[in-house]
């Protein structure tokens, strides 16, 4: 019963981190029906910004005093960084593509992908990359159960993030203008929504949530690596397909499930940690072949946002 | 007098290679209600989006008190105070009737006043009120006109284009559509410029009228000498 209730743990937490990523896969779907194949370079970016931000604090010797705040800003700084990253990336490889086939952008977005991910090869090297888990130690005892502070700091951050993400899209103008844009686009411009804009913004709350699960992952991890952000990012997508693309409530309740059924399909299933990654394909493809609009999805073009 | 709030000058515009509006001249004076009537086809919605700058003028000038707004991207005009209820109402569908309205003020700031509008357009349609928390594509079609219009007037417009706001619906509901837009026209001194297939309706609510006919201007007079003229009669008011 604890190693389950452990197992539970351990699911949410990997599965709060895919729909942190899924998200922004199915944001930027339901805005531009795209499927952004870079997401997961922003996951990765997030990881390498957070480790190096952390590692010059470290130099001035502000982890020692001041850990918390340094964890903090850390993860401030490279959601901001990585929205940014966004922005740049969709004005130089999306936008100029808007009025193309949907082919074309697709195209953009692998090549986006294999670049940044070289790039970072390129300047931060091809080995792994420690980060300073030991800012966070200890454990929680509850019962029989042993959670570390760190997963404890990971889900609560994760859930602060959902639920502000919840509350951005749903309760604020700029949220409603959001969904507003991804429903219909020259009605919105025509009560004067700049549709240009709040695409941009789509990118970067998408990319900037990624990042957040990069740093999350390099504390559960304890490193990071220049393609760590393929196969999350996959993973990821097929949260976002199994909620239903388009659909944010989808992309939440779909990571969970993805990370819920990988962890536990390694904890029980004879060689299941070998294949722990396949069950995420499995889902994928049963989903595509049963229900192709997913858990939220409706209609396969009216459901979005 | 001051000059038009709206003026069309020999305004071109194409689909593709397909000419749409061949030359297009009109005008609205400040609280007008100006109409343009013509069969399917003549051009009328065409007219409006290219007014609002979706569709891309090919040559000739659209001039939106003074200024020409060709130059402008179609999200700039609303808070100039031109706004448009285009053909089939859309309706944000996965939005409340609410959310809807807020969309309609997106651009303002002043939100002390938006909430007074609101109020205010809940008071001109109290089924909207009835329904804030609906999503907006479960309302009927004549709810779902009254929320463009509402939606419309949430962005306090000096010139309001209304496309086809009799479409589908019902005639007492439509009776009741186009009391509220002479209403607007007369409490908020809003110019009006309304597109409509039923002529005889909108040139009884319009002071003017134009008659599109493939993409051209083909008469425009008084809206009374319209629906006395007997060719308009025949051809367009079903006699």
């Amino acid at each position: 019963m604890e190693i389950f209730l452990q197992q539970c743990i351990n699911g949410l937490t990997l599965g709060g981190l895919y729909a942190l990523i899924a998200l922004g896969y199915t944001m930027v779907y339901g805005i531009i029906q795209l499927i952004n194949f870079a997401h997961g370079e922003f996951f990765a970016a997030g990881g390498y910004v957070g480790v190096i931000l952390l590692a010059w604090m470290a130099a001035q010797g502000m982890t020692q005093s001041h850990p918390w705040l340094c964890m903090g800003l850390a993860l401030l700084l490279t959601m901001i960084y990585c929205a940014m990253l966004a922005m740049a990336v969709e004005r130089v490889a999306y936008k100029p593509l808007r009025h193309s086939s949907r082919l074309s952008v697709l195209l953009s977005a692998l090549g986006m992908s294999i670049f940044l991910q070289n790039g970072l090869m390129l300047t931060q090297g091809v080995y792994d990359k420690a980060y300073p888990t030991e800012m966070v130690s200890g454990l929680v005892t509850f019962g029989g159960l042993q959670i570390s502070i760190m997963q404890i700091l990971i889900l609560s951050t994760t859930a602060v993030l959902l639920v502000g993400l919840n509350a951005l899209v749903f309760r604020t103008n700029v949220g409603k203008a959001m969904r507003a844009t991804a429903q219909d686009k020259v009605m919105s411009a025509l009560v004067g929504i700049n549709s240009g804009r709040i695409i941009a913004l789509t990118f970067a709350i998408g990319a900037g949530l990624a990042a957040a699960a990069g740093i999350m992952v390099g504390f559960n991890y304890g490193s990071v690596r220049y393609d760590m952000g393929f196969v999350p990012g996959i993973k990821a997508f097929a949260a976002a397909v199994l909620g239903g693309i388009g659909n944010i409530t989808g992309a939440m309740v779909g990571g969970l499930i993805i990370g819920m059924v990988e962890v536990m399909a390694a904890a029980y299933i004879q060689g299941g940690t070998e294949y722990k990654d396949v069950f995420a394909f499995i889902i994928l493809i049963a989903v595509l072949y049963f229900m192709p609009t997913g858990i939220m999805g409706e209609n396969v073009d009216d459901t979005r946002v | 007098m001051s000059g038009p709030i709206l003026e069309l000058v020999n305004v071109t515009a194409h689909y593709g290679r397909i000419q749409a509006l061949k030359g297009i001249s009109l005008r609205a004076m400040p609280g007008e209600i100006v109409t343009i009537i013509g069969a399917n086809g003549a051009g009328k919605s065409s007219t409006l989006m290219t007014i609002c700058n979706v569709l891309r003028a090919s040559s000739g000038d659209v001039r939106f008190e003074g200024r020409s707004v060709l130059p402008l991207s179609p999200d700039r005009l609303p808070p100039m105070g031109l706004c448009q209820v285009p053909e089939g109402r859309r309706i944000f569908p996965r939005l409340t009737v609410s959310e809807n309205l807020d969309m309609g003020a997106f651009f303002r700031k002043d939100h002390e006043a938006i909430r007074r509008d609101k109020d205010m357009v809940y008071d001109l349609f109290p089924v909207l009120k009835e329904r804030r928390r609906q999503p907006g594509g479960t309302l009927s079609g004549g709810e779902q006109q009254m929320l463009a219009i509402g939606r419309a007037l949430m962005s306090r417009p000096k010139a309001l284009l209304l496309d086809e706001p009799s479409l589908g619906l019902a005639p007492l509901i439509v009776k009741q559509i186009f009391a509220i837009i002479k209403r607007i026209n007369e409490e908020n001194r809003t110019t009006i410029l309304l597109v409509e297939q039923n002529a005889n309706l909108a040139l009884q609510l319009a002071t003017r009228g134009y008659v599109l006919e493939t993409g051209k201007v083909v008469l425009e007079d008084d809206a009374r000498a319209l629906l006395g003229n007997p060719e308009i009669r025949k051809a367009y008011l079903g006699e």
